[in-house]
Parts: C-alpha cells; sequence; structure tokens
C-alpha cells in the first residue's frame, strides 16, 4: 500500500513538474518595458486617437516589432523616436516636439496662468479703492449689538 | 466697456480657426520624405522569386511606387487605373506587394485585371513598407531620376489625381 | 407607425419649444404676465412630446424595427435587450434625441421646483431653455433624423458596436449628458439675470443647487467613462486625454469653479460678472463639446460617425447661442456694481485664486485639444498632442488648487488671519509632510511623485477633518457632541465630502500610478506566473459562445501565500456579426487593489499571450468621484435652499422672541 501511495506521488509530482512551469515572459523583461513606455508616446497612423501600446491594429504590431528589434540591437530610445520621425513626421510623436511652432503650446498655460494672477491682483487693488470702506454709524453699532445678545432663539444658520 | 467684449473678440477667433477645421482632415499625415533620397532596399521580386529589385535599378529614370495589397479593398478601386496606366506606356509603375501572401497577391493581379507592374517588389513584413513611411494601403510615391521621393499619394490613385497631379509631375520630372 | 408617430412628435416639440422660448422671453421683458404664463405649460408640453418621440424610438429598438435606418444601423436581433435599449443612445442621431430629452427633463424640474421664484425669472429661465432646444430639435428635424425610414427594411441590422455593449455603456452617457444639459440651467440664469439686469446675490443663490446637481451629475458621468474605458478597452489604462474626454473635463473643470464662484457671489455680491462668464463658459465648452465629437474636426476613438454638414450646423449654433449671450455680457457688464470689499487675504481672494488656476488648466486643456487643428490651419503642419502633454501641463497646475482647498474653508470672509489657520492646520501639515515620506519607504523606496501625491492626498483629507473638528469647538458650551454634529449645516457637510473625494482621488491616481505591476508572458495550461504578491496559474482554454458572440474563455487561479483566493475568467471574444475581436478583461475588483487580467494574442492552440496585473487602489479612483458627488448632492440639498417651510414658521418664530424677550 505505502509503495503504492510512494509511486502514485512520485508520479503526481513528476508530472506537476512537467507541466507546472513559470510563464515565460515575451521576450526580455527589461526590452518589454522599454517597448511598452516608448509605445505609450507614439501614435497609432491607423487608429482614432491611441498609442501603439493601446492598440491592437497590424501596425501598431508592427510597430512595436520594430521598437523591439531597435532595442534589442542596442539602439537608444531616442534613436527610435527619431526613427519613426523620419518616417511618419512629428504627427507620429504624442509628445509634441518643442519647437518654434509649439512655443505657443508649451508656454501657454504657464504664460496664461501669470497673466492670470496679474490680472486678478491688479483688479483687486483697483476694487479696493473703489469700494469706499462702510463705516457703521454708532445706531448702527448699537443695533447690532442687540440683535447679537437677543438671539437665542433656535435659528437656521443665515447664510 | 472695449475690455468686457474680450471674451466675444476671443471666441470670434476660435470659430474661425473651427470653421478651417471643418474642411481639412485630421487623418491625413503628409510625408516627411518629400525631397529626401527614396529608401534603400533589395527585395525579391513578386512573379520571379529568383530575381531582386532595389532603387538603384532606376537610377536616371522617373518612376512610381505604387504600394498594394490582395487584402487591401481600396486597391481594387484604383488596379484599373493603373492597368490601363501601364498599357498605354511611358510611365514606369513598380509595386511593392506589402505584408501579403505570395499566392494571394499573384490569384489577385490575375482576378482584376492583370499585372501593371513593371516589377512588383515582395515586402512580406513590411520593413521597407516602414521605411518609406506607410501606414495604410494603397500609397504612392513618385521619384524622380536622383532618386528622390517628390510625392506621395495617399489612397488610392483616380483619374483626377493622375491627371491633375501625377502625370503632369512625373513629365516635368522626365524633361529635367 | 410609430417612427412616424415619434418624428411627429419631435416636429410638435420643435413648435412648442419656439412658442416656449419667445413668448416666455419677450413676456419677460416685458413683464407682461399673459405671455410669461405661457412659460410653465410650455415646457411640460414640449417635455410630453420630446417623451413621446423618445418613446417611440426605443419601442423601435425593442421590436427590432429595422425598416428604421438608425435601428438597423445599431441594433440586432441577437443583441439582448439590455442593449437594445441602450442602444437607443449608442449612435449620433440618438444621442441627440438624447440630448434634448434630458434638456426637456430639466425644463419640467426648474418649472416645476421655482414656486418661489419671481416669475419673470422662472420665464425668463425656461425662456432661454426653450430657445436652446429649438436648435437641437432644428438640429435633429433637419440633419440627424433618427426616424428616417430604411426601405426595403434589412432583414437583420448591423449590430451595436461591441465596444459599447456594456452594462457601463448604459448609464455613462445619461449621466453625462445630465451634466452637460444641466449646465444650461446655470446659463439661463445667467442669461435671464443679464437680461433683467438684476444680477444680484438672490441670482447667485437660485442657480447655485441647480449648479451643484448639474456638475455632481457630470463628475459621475466622466467617472463612469473613465471606469468603463478600464473595464471594457482591456489593458487596464483609465484616462487618455482623448479629445472627446477633454471635451468633457472641460466644462466640469469651469463648473467647480462655478461653484465655487457662485459662493463669493452670494455671500458677498461680489464678483458677478466674473461668475456670469463662467456660467455662459460652463455652457459652452458643453455646447463645444457637442460640436468637437460630431464634426469631424477632431479624430478620437469616441468620436461619432462624423459629417461636415452637421459640424457646419452645429457651429452655427455655437456662434449664435454664445455669441448672443457673450454680446449680452458685454453689455450688461459694465454696469453691474461691484459688491463687498474685502482683503487681499480673504476667503473671497482664496476662492477667486482657485477660480484663476481653474480656468487656466481649462484653458490649457482646450489649447491641447485643439492645437494640432490650430497648426494645420495655419501652416498645414500635423502634429498629435497626447498624454504625455497634459500630464506635463495639467498636474502642476492642480497642486495650488489642492492646497487651496485645505486652507480656503478657515479663511474669513472680507478678512483673514493667519491666526485662523495656522492653530487648527498645523497637526494637518505636519502628519501629511510625515507620513507622505514615510509612507514611500515602507512600500519600497522613496519616490518623490509618489510621495507629492501622497502629500497632496494626505492634506485634503487631514485639512477636511480639521474643518470639522474646528467646527465642533465652535459650538462648545453645553450642546452634546450630537447636537453639535447635527448643528454643522447640510452644505459644509457636502463641502467636506467633495474635498474628502479628492483626497481619496489623489491617494488612487498616486498608487496606481506609482506602484501598478505587470506581467506580460506565454502562458499554457499549468504555467504560472506572479504580480503585485498574488500567484496567477493558467488552468486551461476553452471555446464559449454568448448570444451574439464566440469566445475563448480562460481560465486562471489566482492565489496569495499557496491559498486559492478565486479564479478569474477572461475572454477573448469575437462578435459575429460586426465581425469585430473583442478582449474581456477578468477584473477582480477589491477596496484595496484591482486583479487585472487580459489575454492577448494567441501563440499557438493551448498558449497565449497573457498580461496580468496589479493595480493597488485603482478603485479609490472613482471611488473619490463617487465622494465628489455625494458631496455635492449634499450641498445641493441644504435647506437653506428648500425654501417651502419658511413661511410657516415665521409667524411662530417671532411671537416666541417677544415672549422670551
Amino acid at each position: 500500500m505505502r509503495k503504492l501511495i510512494a509511486a502514485l506521488i512520485a508520479g503526481l509530482l513528476l508530472s506537476l513538474a512537467a507541466h507546472a512551469g513559470e510563464a515565460q515572459p515575451v521576450g526580455d523583461p527589461a526590452i518589454e518595458a522599454r517597448v511598452n513606455k516608448l509605445a505609450e508616446d507614439l501614435r497609432c497612423l491607423t487608429c482614432m486617437g491611441q498609442s501603439i501600446a493601446d492598440s491592437h491594429s497590424d501596425f501598431s504590431t508592427d510597430m512595436r516589432r520594430e521598437i523591439r528589434d531597435m532595442l534589442t540591437q542596442g539602439k537608444s530610445d531616442q534613436d527610435v523616436m527619431d526613427f519613426m520621425v523620419q518616417r511618419y513626421g512629428d504627427f507620429v510623436l504624442y509628445k509634441p516636439p518643442v519647437k518654434s511652432s509649439t512655443w505657443l503650446l508649451w508656454g501657454g498655460p504657464f504664460v496664461l496662468l501669470i497673466v492670470g494672477l496679474a490680472v486678478l491682483v491688479a483688479k483687486l487693488r483697483k476694487r479696493d479703492k473703489q469700494i469706499p470702506a462702510a463705516e457703521l454709524t454708532s445706531q448702527e453699532h448699537d443695533a447690532a449689538a442687540k440683535l447679537l445678545a437677543g438671539n437665542d432663539q433656535p435659528n437656521e444658520t443665515k447664510p | 466697456m472695449r475690455r468686457f467684449l474680450l471674451p466675444l473678440g476671443i471666441f470670434l477667433v476660435l470659430v474661425v480657426f473651427l470653421a478651417i477645421g471643418l474642411r481639412l482632415n485630421p487623418r491625413e499625415v503628409p510625408s516627411p520624405l518629400i525631397g529626401k533620397p527614396v529608401p534603400a532596399f533589395k527585395l525579391a521580386q513578386l512573379q520571379a522569386p529568383a530575381k531582386t529589385i532595389s532603387p538603384d535599378d532606376f537610377k536616371g529614370k522617373v518612376w512610381m511606387l505604387n504600394v498594394w495589397a490582395s487584402w487591401c479593398v481600396s486597391c481594387r478601386e484604383e488596379h484599373p487605373v493603373l492597368v490601363e496606366l501601364a498599357k498605354q506606356g511611358g510611365v514606369n509603375i513598380v509595386g511593392l506587394n506589402y505584408k501579403d501572401e505570395r499566392s494571394d497577391a499573384i490569384r489577385w493581379l490575375a482576378q482584376h485585371g492583370g499585372d501593371p507592374y513593371a516589377p512588383s517588389a515582395y515586402d512580406a513584413d513590411g520593413r521597407v513598407g516602414i521605411d518609406f513611411g506607410v501606414y495604410g494601403v494603397p500609397e504612392t510615391f513618385i521619384i524622380d531620376k536622383a532618386g528622390i521621393i517628390r510625392h506621395k499619394h495617399i489612397g488610392p490613385v483616380t483619374p483626377d489625381a493622375l491627371q491633375k497631379k501625377i502625370l503632369p509631375l512625373m513629365k516635368e520630372l522626365e524633361r529635367a | 407607425m410609430t417612427p412616424e408617430l415619434g418624428h411627429f412628435a419631435l416636429i410638435l416639440a420643435l413648435a412648442v419649444s419656439l412658442v416656449q422660448g419667445i413668448a416666455s422671453l419677450v413676456g419677460g421683458i416685458r413683464q407682461d404676465p399673459r405671455l410669461m404664463s405661457i412659460a410653465r405649460p410650455a415646457t411640460v408640453a414640449q417635455a410630453g412630446l420630446i417623451t413621446i418621440a423618445f418613446g417611440c424610438l426605443t419601442a423601435a429598438f425593442a421590436q427590432d424595427d429595422f425598416s428604421v435606418l438608425y435601428v438597423a444601423q445599431h441594433s440586432n436581433s441577437l443583441l439582448p435587450m439590455f442593449y437594445k435599449v441602450s442602444a437607443v443612445w449608442g449612435g449620433h442621431e440618438g444621442s441627440m434625441l438624447l440630448w434634448v430629452f434630458l434638456l426637456a427633463l430639466w425644463g419640467l424640474a426648474v418649472a416645476a421646483f421655482s414656486r418661489r421664484l419671481p416669475q419673470a425669472t422662472v420665464a425668463n429661465v425656461l425662456g432661454v431653455m426653450g430657445l436652446v432646444s429649438v436648435g437641437f430639435l432644428l438640429f435633429l428635424l433637419l440633419t440627424s433624423n433618427p426616424f428616417e425610414r430604411l426601405l426595403p427594411a434589412p432583414a437583420d441590422g448591423r449590430d451595436l458596436n461591441p465596444l459599447l455593449q456594456d452594462p457601463g455603456m448604459a448609464i455613462h452617457p445619461p449621466m453625462l449628458y445630465m451634466g452637460y444639459v444641466g449646465f444650461a440651467v446655470a446659463f439661463a440664469f445667467a442669461i435671464s439675470a443679464l437680461i433683467s439686469g438684476r444680477l444680484d446675490a438672490a441670482w447667485a443663490r437660485w442657480s447655485r443647487p441647480w449648479t451643484t446637481v448639474a456638475w455632481l451629475f457630470l463628475t459621475l458621468g466622466i467617472a463612469l467613462g473613465s471606469w468603463w474605458a478600464y473595464y471594457e478597452l482591456g489593458w487596464g489604462g483609465w484616462w487618455f486625454w482623448d479629445p472627446v474626454e477633454n471635451a468633457s473635463f472641460m466644462p466640469w473643470l469651469i463648473g467647480t469653479a462655478l461653484i465655487h464662484s457662485l459662493a463669493v457671489t452670494e455671500k458677498r455680491g461680489s464678483f458677478k460678472n466674473w461668475t456670469v462668464l463662467l456660467a455662459i463658459m460652463a455652457f459652452s465648452l458643453s455646447l463645444l463639446g457637442t460640436f468637437l465629437v460630431r464634426s469631424g474636426v477632431l479624430t478620437s476613438v469616441h468620436a461619432f460617425a462624423t459629417d461636415p454638414e452637421r459640424g457646419v450646423f452645429v457651429l452655427a449654433f455655437l456662434v449664435l447661442v454664445i455669441g448672443a449671450s457673450l454680446v449680452l455680457y458685454a453689455w450688461r457688464a459694465p454696469s453691474v456694481g461691484l459688491g463687498g470689499r474685502f482683503e487681499l487675504l480673504s476667503r473671497e481672494t482664496l476662492l477667486l485664486v482657485n477660480n484663476v488656476l481653474l480656468a487656466v488648466a481649462a484653458a490649457a486643456v482646450l489649447l491641447g485639444t485643439l492645437y494640432p487643428l490650430l497648426l494645420d490651419a495655419v501652416s498645414g503642419n500635423k502634429i498629435s498632442v497626447g498624454a504625455p502633454y497634459f500630464d506635463a501641463v495639467f498636474f502642476p497646475l492642480m497642486i495650488p488648487v489642492v492646497v487651496l482647498m485645505g486652507i480656503g474653508p478657515f479663511a474669513r470672509w472680507k478678512q483673514a488671519r493667519l491666526i485662523d489657520f495656522w492653530p487648527r492646520l498645523a497637526w494637518a501639515v505636519i502628519a501629511a509632510v510625515v507620513l507622505a515620506v514615510v509612507v514611500p519607504f515602507v512600500l519600497g523606496g522613496f519616490r518623490p511623485l509618489v510621495a507629492l501625491g501622497l502629500l497632496l492626498g494626505f492634506w485634503a483629507l487631514f485639512s477636511s477633518a480639521a474643518h470639522i473638528l474646528g467646527r465642533l469647538k465652535e459650538r462648545g458650551g453645553d450642546a452634546s457632541f450630537g447636537q453639535r454634529l447635527a448643528a454643522i449645516p447640510r452644505a459644509t457637510w457636502g463641502m467636506v465630502l467633495a474635498h474628502v473625494g479628492i483626497g481619496v482621488f489623489i491617494f488612487g491616481v498616486t498608487l496606481v500610478k506609482g506602484y501598478e505591476t505587470a506581467a506580460d508572458v506565454k502562458m499554457g495550461p499549468g504555467d504560472t506566473t506572479t504580480a503585485g504578491g498574488y500567484s496567477f496559474k493558467f488552468i486551461s482554454i476553452e471555446n464559449v459562445r454568448g448570444p451574439n458572440y464566440t469566445a475563448a474563455r480562460a481560465k486562471m487561479e489566482v492565489s496569495r501565500d499557496g491559498k486559492l483566493l478565486t479564479v478569474m475568467e477572461p475572454e477573448k471574444r469575437m462578435y459575429v456579426v460586426q465581425r469585430m475581436p473583442m478582449t474581456e478583461a477578468a477584473i477582480d475588483s477589491g477596496l484595496f487593489r484591482d486583479l487585472y487580467v487580459s489575454m492577448g494574442e494567441p501563440v499557438d492552440d493551448s498558449t497565449w499571450i497573457v498580461r496580468v496585473q496589479h493595480k493597488p487602489l485603482v478603485n479609490w479612483i472613482w471611488g473619490g468621484c463617487v465622494l465628489m458627488a455625494l458631496g455635492g448632492l449634499l450641498a445641493a440639498s441644504d435647506r437653506r435652499y428648500r425654501l417651502k417651510n419658511r413661511e410657516a414658521t415665521a409667524p411662530t418664530t417671532s411671537a416666541g422672541a417677544t415672549a422670551t424677550v
């Protein structure tokens, strides 16, 4: 009986060893990570606004293959981007290049922030001068004091 | 009063751009290869696998490279146009069979009116296509005698495009 | 017959809304009671007619009436009934009908809940909404008729896009449109105030609950869209800065600014011009979004079938509505009073800085979204502006917003003093900084961006807690804890909850972006892989049939520390009618993490490329949005806005006063 059990266990272990493998990563994980990172910044040209990382299209698959090959050959990330731009133009980059034609794009928000805050401060200063400081008369002071003292009703908080 | 019109002013400028935008096609990608030398390649020919073809074969000639495939629906539209053009003669039409099965491609040519290409290169994995910046099929490139790409036509070659842009350009390049 | 009935109902609705718009506005301007009294009945009639039209289209889908072109394009006899109904808004024409339907419902709500408002105001508001409705009904009837016939009727339809065959799809557009359309109410109130020249604190007070409710729907709608993309697209992403996503985000940003600006105008009567401008901008951005998505001007996965002719119509409508409102604004603005005075350091100023930041953020998103178009128009060059740009520009702007969010509630109106902040907030600042530095170390190592995110998240939570604690202490005396808690107005709870929601959202984003792990592996039966401390074992793969698709379904066992936790079954589906492959990810959702398994391509008969992901706190992203929406709901339902009971209690209160004094 014991021998049978031992044989069964041995058989089970052997079969487990034969089947249960650690799943093989698709290619070298370090390269794959770089491929994915670059793919996120490149546009799929046959899709309606997706990166080649997100897209399942043939074009995207081909592009990822190209990137993988280039990285495996030892090319740098910049080499890959240059390769793509040479063939497809700036349109393929999801991060717009910083050129004279994109100064407005990259600089715009920052400039707008400065201008917005400056305008706000200027307006507030001007406004301060335009509105006279309201002084209460002594009668108004007394009336206010009375209201505040005599108010012990449960009341909704006034806005 | 003036500064309160600023929002309206900005809005109207925006509207002008949006109106222009209605006439533009945001999906058409201009090619950065125009004015640059044709990418080098050496591929087997589609109909004659033992022979090869490369851009050097056409040095000194004006030629047209047409990217096509049997799985491409729009290619059926332009194929009769190309066949007709080949019959008339005088134009070097070179094909780039893109990511296709050799047998499918040859059968497709037979089914759709013949082979206008002299000859077709067989780009099985599409790598040469990538060098040309191909992203959709069909696409057509016009290359001059010095091997510089002069024009890229995206989409099927229509008789209109042929008459208005492609043939005049090729004639002009011939004279140069 | 039913489609024709629906079509006819729409034509009648157009006529009624024309009457509603013109009569009400003329009546409101002239203070003519007879004309003004048309407003409410017309609104009700319009709502009824559009409901009939909507019902007819739904019936056509439910009954598989493929003689209606729209039904044939977006449905199929194999489609489950639930999706047949949601397909009503699955395409351009139906979604426009949804737009006008929701606009009519909002109009109905305004008609019902405005008994206490002056008749002229109600007439103006309903009049403006009527005119907006006219524009959309004309658009529907002239360019996008959902009831158009297709004769001879095909045997079956083209099926709903498989991407849309999902529960999230059913609720996302209605929620989103409730928000978009809801801003029309704030817009109508603003226009009404501009027309009558009565731009005052009362107008701000009336507008506030309507704006808050629209905002909360928009929050939910955007969150649903994001969650749906995560769930449905199969790769685990949840925000792409896609033009259509941006089109919904811009009104949200301006809407948030508007809610805060309305507070200033209501409480202090200040910055009325700016608030009115924001109200106009919020709705304008909703309209702009409608234009961008349907005109073909921008490419997007979400874009409807594009047609420049429709684009021209919407653009013309945009010019009319926004142009007219901005002219009205330019006319009235110079004569508007300035309101109360306040110091440079005050709650008013802090709220206004919040506004500037949010407005600049919205402008940045607009710039990035439209820049490719601008550049193409000017120079013919084509570029793409994607996530890398928006991330780089948007996040830095939000940092000061979140910082101010914690400080603002402590600032007093008119004049804030540092003594108000520091004692109450000191612990919050210190605790947030300490935790922001310590937690990354605990999780594996210091990372500056993660620390920044954690700092902002903790700050949002602790500053909100500090505010409540401060309020509780204020009401000291002998009131019990429960009484003190109950004495805090709902609006304050709403604000706190919404700000907490932002903190929760920030935690979600920070942890997911900082610590998510993924493994792209080839798996056959028996293979295992790990991600985030969980072990995934590929058991089997089988072919299954769904109602309108076939699929390869994998079985994966998930365990942790040797203990089996769950079985996940990702699928790769092929929808038979549209021949479209779809990745149906298997997601094991938890409060603190999601496990996300999706199938890529098959390597051979039994081996597939599988992507296994561990996403910590990812549900906090949408959970935070839900909290924000709940906060909005609380704030909008504060009893200050429900005026019904005031008159009833007033006499007894004064009687009580004389008795005690």
